[in-house]
Order: structure tokens, then sequence, then C-alpha cells
């Protein structure tokens, strides 16, 4: 894979401009300064952001920064993006000045170092997304660890402790196993380097043990069903802006791992296991959205809406077509977008309600309109209405499952398909019901309260989300056209070598290979 | 195809700005706010009419407004299919806006202009469903109808209210989560986009015009064609097609404008005149023909027809009642839509005869039922009465409108001169040429039970004596801005019988 090193070092700097402005945070005085310093360092951050926008829509790394940093191990600090990661690096920046808002008034004490943590997540994010060498990508994912721990622990709900907790343990769990990974695929492949153990062709068990391995990590980040459980109770107790970026950002960095290790570096294995990621995957859909309708807790219904979206993700990347990995792209992004949005919008509602609880938050629509509508907007979107970016990634990755069909009895029926829809009918159903509620339900929780409807403040960091709702969904071409590259080109690459092992006498996978030889596989997304 | 207009845009924007602005308006007075419905309905109207002379010329216009994905479009046209639908949408929301007036002020409805607003909204889905050129500009517009109507059907926030705009809101979006987005993913795979074929009903969209297959994999497994149609039906459950009718006696828990402009009009056809663009524009004649599509939809429709109008003899509530008889009226045009594919004789040629007669009765079903939602709502407003037994000799006290609603059951029963007959004569030939018996009969049998339920209406109301011991001297005439719209409506229904070509013009091009 042919890259040209990048003259300027934007995502060098995009990585620790945060660290550096958590640093000058130290000397800033007062609250209000504090919060005002970070959003600027987060308006600034966006600004720096701007070289990306001239990213070439081709299948190659750009922005790449390679220099050598410990020799003896082979380490080298390897920067670069491609179609999919640079959307996540977008996703993740666009998320910090957002967070800084929504933090405002939620957020009244160890409000530096709240800023800090905020700063030094979006670093580790950026640089997940950006990292090209294993060790250097190991380094960012743990990272994420301490300061999201934190964000749960310190500033969390009355249960904070439990579910920081049960968030680590989950979480460093998956990260042992992914280090082991790490270890193995360093000592097989020689290198750390992405690039290079891309171009490996590695013998099935190895690809077995390293997919499992990986595997069980990314899943336990995205998370799948059965590994979700630490997820609604992280939710449920972290602060807004925590919700926030672990639904923006750090659900997307399992979905990430998938695409970015599991498909191109172990695609035998992958192939091998990918009935049982389907299996898992419809599961959390019909799970998550079962769960989701009957809880009576907002925040906690979200979160089992994101295993439930999550599955959706892991489906399309499972299905290993072109327009599965584009929906399933879309999805994250779409995901992060809305639920995001939904957080923020419960953290808004908790400041007046001082409950999560709906029965505390019934009727609001008379009383709050404006934040109904935004509520409204983003229910709508959240269960894939037409028109809004929920619908783009969502059917995209039903159409790939019609596009897969399963021999029963001679006839060839689209199973996968046929399942996903009561998937698509629960998100409806969760969503429109705590909807409903809350614009009609009686007695009215807001009449006579004196709750203020939503300030400039909180319009401003509706707005941004808002936009993206309506612009994905009306005009999704730009971002499919700008991952299309990568994922064809990851599709082909996967389907060669996947093949090729498949096929060879020694490691037959038990998977037919026919399966992902769909007819959509051959049908481009692209103009 | 004629290529791109985009004066097409005009009708959509009026309804889609007329809700804003009757929010705003409705800040300042409840004049205004009803003066902006009116001048709304009015412009929108115009704006649909002004491509009249265009559609009858055999024209039709296409305009591309967003491209979601390749084969994926929001794409609008008016051909003459969607111009029927829009003209009687925009056409009855200016009768409507003029009856809800008198309706919700006489009552003094709470949250008017919540009101308004969603039955603004409303008239934007169902204009965006007669516009719509492809499959998921009609399933946007369609969920948009879906959504906004949820508030109209719950208006008046009660118990009964609630649970019955659940169980609409339940019906309608499940099927259309669970059938119709599912149909509408195995068509995009199935055939490589959803685009409607316009300007024609044989070919549709599966087959290309050699009639081979698009795509290998519909080449190899043909039966998924049948199990999408499959879909579709059950997905648009708004055109009550049974199972999945049990939504419409249930909304009527709404204010009556709402029954009468949505469940008459608006959300209902929008049910049938999807499956009719479904079954014509995308599955085609020659389509529903090969696949044997054709005949099982046309007995489902049959046995629709005769069920429900069964149940309607069982019910005393006017509104139920009614309800019922759309739920059976809405499947003739299911009927002769479907019918499309059976003829008779050896080589197969589109029964043009049936699909007119269903397609006239989107117009004419509309304008009779209506006047029927409007005259219960007349006589509710006036007498708070709901109950047909009690409605003895009523006649005499409210001649117009119970004139009226006489007129418009007259077209239910499909006798002449009116409009429903119009649609029943081609039906019944429609029957005959493909050789359907059974389905002659249900038209038939669908005739007296219809003039079973309707007759002892108006038979009570001018023939029998009031019941001991009920005055009903002190009851009068609803508000002039009820009545006259009713009147106009059932002048309309009566117009349309004698002079049927209003919409028949518009459908000729497509079935020569």
């Amino acid at each position: 894979m042919p890259f040209e090193i990048s003259a300027y070092p934007v995502l060098t700097v995009l990585t620790f401009w945060p660290t550096a402005a958590a640093f000058g945070l130290a000397f800033v005085k007062g609250e209000t300064a504090v919060r005002r310093f970070t959003l600027a360092a987060a308006l600034v951050e966006v600004a720096l952001a701007w070289p990306l926008t001239a990213f070439q829509k081709t299948d190659g790394f750009q922005f790449v920064e390679l220099l050598p940093w410990v020799d003896d191990w082979g380490l080298q600090y390897f920067l670069g993006v491609d179609g999919i990661s640079i959307m996540m690096i977008w996703l993740s920046i666009l998320t910090l000045p957002v967070c800084v808002l929504c933090s405002w008034t939620y957020i009244g004490r160890r409000i530096k170092e709240f800023h800090v943590c905020l700063l030094l997540m979006t670093t580790a994010c950026v640089g997940v997304f950006s990292a090209l060498d294993l060790a250097l990508f190991y380094i960012f994912w743990e990272a994420l660890l301490i300061p999201m721990y934190l964000l749960i622990a310190v500033w969390g709900g009355d249960d904070r402790r439990y579910a920081s907790l049960k968030f680590f343990l989950y979480t460093l769990a998956g990260s042992t196993l992914l280090l082991a990974a790490v270890a193995a695929l360093r000592i097989e492949g020689g290198t750390f380097s992405i690039p290079g153990l891309m171009a490996e062709n590695f013998p099935f068990p190895f690809q077995f043990w390293v997919f499992l391995a990986m595997g069980i990590a990314f899943a336990i980040k995205v998370p799948m069903f059965p590994f979700h459980t630490w997820l609604p109770a992280a939710h449920v107790q972290a602060p807004s802006a925590g919700s926030v970026i672990l639904a923006a950002v750090l659900l997307k960095m399992g979905a990430y791992g998938f695409l970015r290790f599991s498909l191109p570096l172990t695609p035998a294995a992958s192939l091998y296991f990918a009935p049982f990621m389907i299996v898992l995957s419809l599961a959390a859909i019909i799970y998550g959205g079962a769960i989701a309708l009957g809880q009576t807790d907002i925040k906690k219904l979200v979160a089992y809406s994101s295993v439930a979206h999550m599955g959706f993700v892991t489906l399309g990347i499972f299905l290993f077509s072109v327009r599965g990995l584009s929906g399933a792209i879309m999805q994250m992004l779409n995901h992060g977008v809305i639920t995001g949005a939904l957080f923020m919008l419960i953290g808004a509602l908790y400041e007046r309600s001082h409950s999560r609880d709906i029965s505390r938050n019934l009727g609001l629509g008379r009383w709050l309109p404006a934040f109904m509508f935004f509520w409204g907007l983003m229910s709508l979107a959240s269960f894939g209405f037409p028109g809004t970016n929920g619908f783009v990634g969502e059917f995209l990755v039903i159409a790939a499952a019609f596009g897969q069909t399963t021999e029963i009895r001679g006839v060839n029926v689209p199973l996968l398909g046929l399942l996903t829809a009561p998937g698509a009918m629960l998100a409806a159903a969760y969503a429109l019901k705590v909807t409903l509620k809350m614009a009609w339900g009686q007695p009215s929780s807001a009449k006579g309260r004196g709750w203020p409807d939503l300030n400039l403040r909180e319009w401003a960091y509706l707005l941004l989300p808002a936009f993206f709702v309506i612009y994905l969904g009306l005009a999704p071409g730009g971002v499919l056209s700008t991952i299309e590259p990568t994922i064809a080109a990851t599709v082909e690459t996967f389907q060669s070598s996947a093949t090729e092992l498949a096929v060879s006498p020694e490691n037959p996978p038990r998977a037919a290979v026919e399966t992902f030889q769909s007819s959509d596989a051959e049908s481009g997304l692209g103009d | 195809m004629t290529g791109p207009n985009f004066q097409l845009v005009w009708p959509l924007l009026v309804t889609f700005l007329a809700p804003f602005a009757i929010l705003l308006a409705g800040r300042r007075s409840q004049n205004a706010r009803e003066g902006v419905s009116f001048v709304a309905a009015a412009l929108a109207f115009l704006s649909v009419a002004r491509f009249i002379p265009e559609v009858l010329a055999g024209l039709i216009w296409k305009v591309d407004l967003f491209r979601i994905l390749p084969g994926i479009t929001v794409s609008i046209c008016l051909d003459g299919l969607g111009i029927i639908f829009a003209l009687i949408a925009t056409l009855l929301w200016f009768f409507a806006t003029s009856y809800n007036i008198g309706y919700m002020r006489s009552l003094n409805e709470h949250a008017q202009t919540r009101y308004y607003f969603c039955f603004g909204v409303a008239i934007f889905g169902a204009v965006g469903v007669a516009m719509s050129a492809n499959v998921f500009t009609l399933y946007l517009f369609y969920e948009v109808i879906s959504v906004f109507t949820y508030p109209l059907v719950a208006h008046h926030e009660d118990e009964e209210g609630f649970a019955g705009a659940k169980k609409y809101l339940v019906y309608l979006m499940g099927t259309s989560k669970l059938f119709l987005l599912p149909a509408m993913a195995l068509t995009y795979i199935l055939a490589g986009g959803l685009d409607f074929s316009l300007g024609e009903i044989s070919r549709g969209f599966f087959l290309t015009p050699d009639g081979s297959y698009k795509t290998a994999l519909a080449a190899q497994n043909p039966w998924l064609i049948q199990l999408t149609y499959g879909l579709y039906i059950a997905g648009l459950a708004k055109a009550a097609l049974m199972p999945f009718h049990n939504w419409l006696p249930s909304a009527m828990v709404a204010p009556t404008p709402v029954s009468a402009l949505l469940h008459a009009v608006a959300v209902v056809k929008a049910g049938v005149f999807s499956v009719s663009r479904i079954i014509l524009s995308l599955f085609g004649a020659q389509t529903m023909h090969d696949f044997g599509l054709s005949l099982p939809t046309a007995y489902l429709a049959a046995l629709t027809i005769v069920a429900a109008s069964c149940i309607a003899l069982t019910k005393d509530d006017i509104k139920a009642r009614l309800a019922y008889s759309t739920v059976s009226q809405l499947s003739y045009v299911i009927l002769g839509v479907a019918l499309v594919g059976v003829a008779a004789g050896e080589v197969f040629s589109p029964n043009t005869l049936a699909a007119q007669g269903g397609l006239l009765h989107i117009g004419h079903h509309a304008f009779g039922k209506i006047t029927l939602f409007f005259g219960a709502g007349a006589i509710y407003v006036a007498t708070h009465l709901k109950s047909i037994s009690k409605m003895n000799g009523l006649g005499r006290r409210m001649p117009w409108t119970f004139g009226a609603f006489g007129l418009a059951s007259l077209t239910m029963i499909g006798v002449p001169p009116v409009a429903g007959f119009v649609s029943k004569w081609y039906l019944l030939g429609g029957a005959l040429a493909g050789g359907q018996f059974i389905i002659l009969a249900a038209l038939l049998a669908s005739t007296i039970l219809n003039a079973g339920y309707f007759a002892p209406i108006f038979y009570r109301a001018f023939f029998l004596k009031p019941e001991e011991g009920t005055d009903l001297s002190h009851y009068h005439e609803a508000p002039a801005t009820m009545v006259v719209p009713l009147v106009l409506t059932s002048l309309v229904s009566l117009g349309l019988g004698l002079y049927p070509l209003v919409f028949q013009n518009f459908i000729l091009f497509l079935l020569r």
C-alpha cells in the first residue's frame, strides 16, 4: 500500500493539541474561565482539523506520519487515515466542543479536573483512530480507559463506584486479550506496522486464535451481546458528557477494530466466525430492542437502544459486502450523532426534573416545545425514519442482509433480512413509546414548575447534531463517496485472501464461502 | 418521461410551509390562523391544478430533489394517477378548513393551533404520497402521515383517545416497519432501484422491457418477487385491507373533521393510492399476471368488501358504521387495480376496465365519504347524538345535512346518477372481462349490503316520527361553515356521476 509522508503533521497536531490544552488548564483560574478556555481549545481543535478536508477520495492511507521510535523493538510513530478512520476522527473532534457546552452547568464540582479528562480523552480518541502502528494503537486504546473511568467514578450518579468498576474490569479484560494478539502478531508478522501486517497472509490456526483474542476485546467495546452488560450501568451513571463520548466515540472503537484489524488481518477466521457473529448481532438487535421497550429509566432505554443499533453495525460488518460495510460505517456515524444528542437532551432534562425516570418527565410538549422538537427529531432518526440519517445506515445493512439468502429445503430464503425486520419494528416501538409519554403523558410533570425551555447554549449544542441528522439523511453521498474506495478495497482484499485460505486443503473453514459472494458484493455503491 | 420541471416543487413547498405559517399565525388570532389555512389550501390546489393541461396531454414531469443512495432518491413527479389524489387532497382540504372552523369553535375544542398544524402536515404528506416518483419517496411521505396524524387521533387526550391512537400507531408503524421496509429493501436488491415505471402500467420495474430479470438474484429466485409483493400488501396497512383494518374504526375517536378528511381522504386514500401505485407502476400488469398475484389480492379485497359491510350492518354508532363502510369501499379500489392482471383470453392484455373502476373510485369515494363524515359531525355538533337509532325524525330539523347525507349514501351504494355508480360500473365490467364471477357476486352483494346500512339512516331521519317524549324542536342545522361545505361536496359527487370524465381523463392515457 503506497503512501506519501505528509509535510504538515496534522494528525499529530490534532492528537496532542488537547493534551497541550490540558496542561494549559493548570494555569487557568476560576470556574467560568476554565470552561471558556476549554471551549476555546475545543474550537481551535476543530479549526486545526481543517487540513483534513483535503482528504482524497481514494483507498490508501493519507496524512501519513512515520518516525522511528524504539528501533530495537520495531516500534514506530506511524499515523495515517483512510476513508474509514477519517470519519471517526471528525466524530471525535466535533464531539469535544459539544461536550464542553453540555457540561456547562451540569458539572458543578472539580471543574478543572473534569475538563482535563475531556481533553485527554480526545487525545486518546484521535490517537486510536489515526494510529497505524499496533503498539501505538494499543497505547492510545488503553489511555482512554483512565479518563473515562474517572468521568464515571468522580462525576457520575449515585451508583458510580459499581458502574465505573464494571466498565473498567470489562474493558481491561478485553484489553488484555488484545495485548496478547498484538504480541502474537508482532512475533508472527515481524512488524507492528498495520499496513505491513495487512500484506501478510497468516495460516488459519493462527488467524483463528488472533481473531478470538481481538474479537472478544472488540466485542466488549462495541458492545456485542452478551458482553453488553457494562454499558447500561456505565451510561446511566456517567455524567452527560461522559455518556455522549461513550456513545459517540468509545463504542465506535470496537467496530472500528473489527474493520481495521479482524477483516484485513484475519480474513479466513472472520469468515469462519461470521455465522456466529451474525447470530450475536441479530440477538443484540432483537434483545436490545426488547429490553429497551421495558425500561422506565430514559437513559437506560437509550443505552439498550445503543446495543441494538450497534447490532446493526456488527451485522453489516460480518456480511462482508460493500453495502454492508458502508451501512455499518454510516450506522456508526449516525449512532454517534443521534445517541450523542439524545444523551445531551437527557442531561438537559435532568437539570430541570432531577430525575431520569419517564414517569417524572411526562407531558413536556406544551411546556418545553423546543426541547420536544429536538427530542422528537432525534427519536425519529433513531428508529430510521426516512429522510433522517438513521434510515441510511439501517437501510444499507438491511438491504445487504436481504442480499444473502439461506437455503432451506432447496428454496433460497432471505432469512437474515427477514430477521432484521422485527428489530427495526422494536426500534420504532420503544422510541415512539418514550417520546409520546414525554410529549403527552398525564399528569404533566412540567406543569406549574416553571421549567425553562432550551436556552441559547442548549440550542447551540443541539443544532449541530440536528444539522447532521438532516444532512446525512438527505445527502449522505459526500460521506459515502469518501468511505467507499476504502471499503471496496477492504472487501476486495478480504475476498481474495479469505477464499485463498478457505480453498487450501490444510485449513478448511467450515463457513460456506459462497455466503459472502452474494449478489450485492458485485455491485459497488459508487456512482 | 418528459424531463424535469421545477414548478413541480410548488405543491410540496406550499403544503410544507403552510403548517409553519399556521403555527405563527396561531399566535396572533384564530381568524389569522384559519385564514392562512384557507389561503394555503387554495394555493396548494391551484399549484396542482396548474398541471392539469400537461397531464392531460400525456406529459409527465419529474424532479429529483435529493440523492440518498445510488438508485434511491427523493423524487417527485405528477402523472395521471398522482394528480387525481393530489387534486382531491388539496381541494378537500379547502372544504375541510371551512368545516373545521364550525366544528372546532362550536365545540370549543382545545389545542386548536396544534390541530391545524398537524392537519396541514397530513395534507403535506398526502400531496407527497401523490407526487412520489419512487418507493422511497412514497415511504417517506407515508410515514410523515402516520406520525403527524397521531396527535389528531389522540386529540381529546382522554383514555379512549390515547387507546385509539395507540392502536392506530401500532398498526400503521408496526406494519410499515415489519413489512414495508423489508419489501423496499427486497425491491432494491431484486431490481437494483426503487423507481416507478411512469406513463405505462404494463411493464413495471422488476423486469426489463424484453421480459428478463434485472439481477442474478431475481433470476435464480423468482419467488422472491412474490414475497416482495406480499410484504408490500401487508405493509401498506393504511389501505385497511383485512386483516389489517382494525385501526380504522378505533381511530374514529378523533374529532369528526379528522375522521372526515384523514380517514376518508388523506390517510386511507394514501393507503389505497400507494397500493395502486405499487401494483401498476412497480409491478405492472404483466408481472401481476405472470406471477399470479392478481387473483389472490382481488379475492382478499372481495372478502374485505363483504365482511366489512356485514360488520357495518351491526353498528349503531354512526361513525363506526361509516368507518366499516370505508374499510369496505377502500377495497373497491384495490379490487379494481388488482384485477388489472386478470383477463380472459389466450393472449394477456391488461384488464383496463377494472383498473379504471378502481382508480376512479379513489376520487368518487372521497367526495361521497367526506360528505357522510361531515354530515355525522354536523349532526353531533347540532344535537350531540351519535346513535343512529336515536335519529328518528331528525331530517326535518336538518334537511340540508340529511339531504346531502342521502345523496352521498347513493354514491356508496352505487346508484346512478351519483359518482359511485360509474366506478362500480367499470368494476363490474372488469370482473366480467376477467371472467371472475365470484368477484362479480361479491360486488353485487356489497351493493345490497350498502343499501342495507345506509338506507335506514335516511329512512329514520325523514320518514319515522320522533320517539315518544323526545322533543326535536330545539335542534337546528349546524353552523353554515359546516353545512355549506358538506352540501357542496355532495353536489360534487353528483356532478362526478353526471360527468365522470373529470377523473377518467387523467387515467385514460395511462391505459392506452
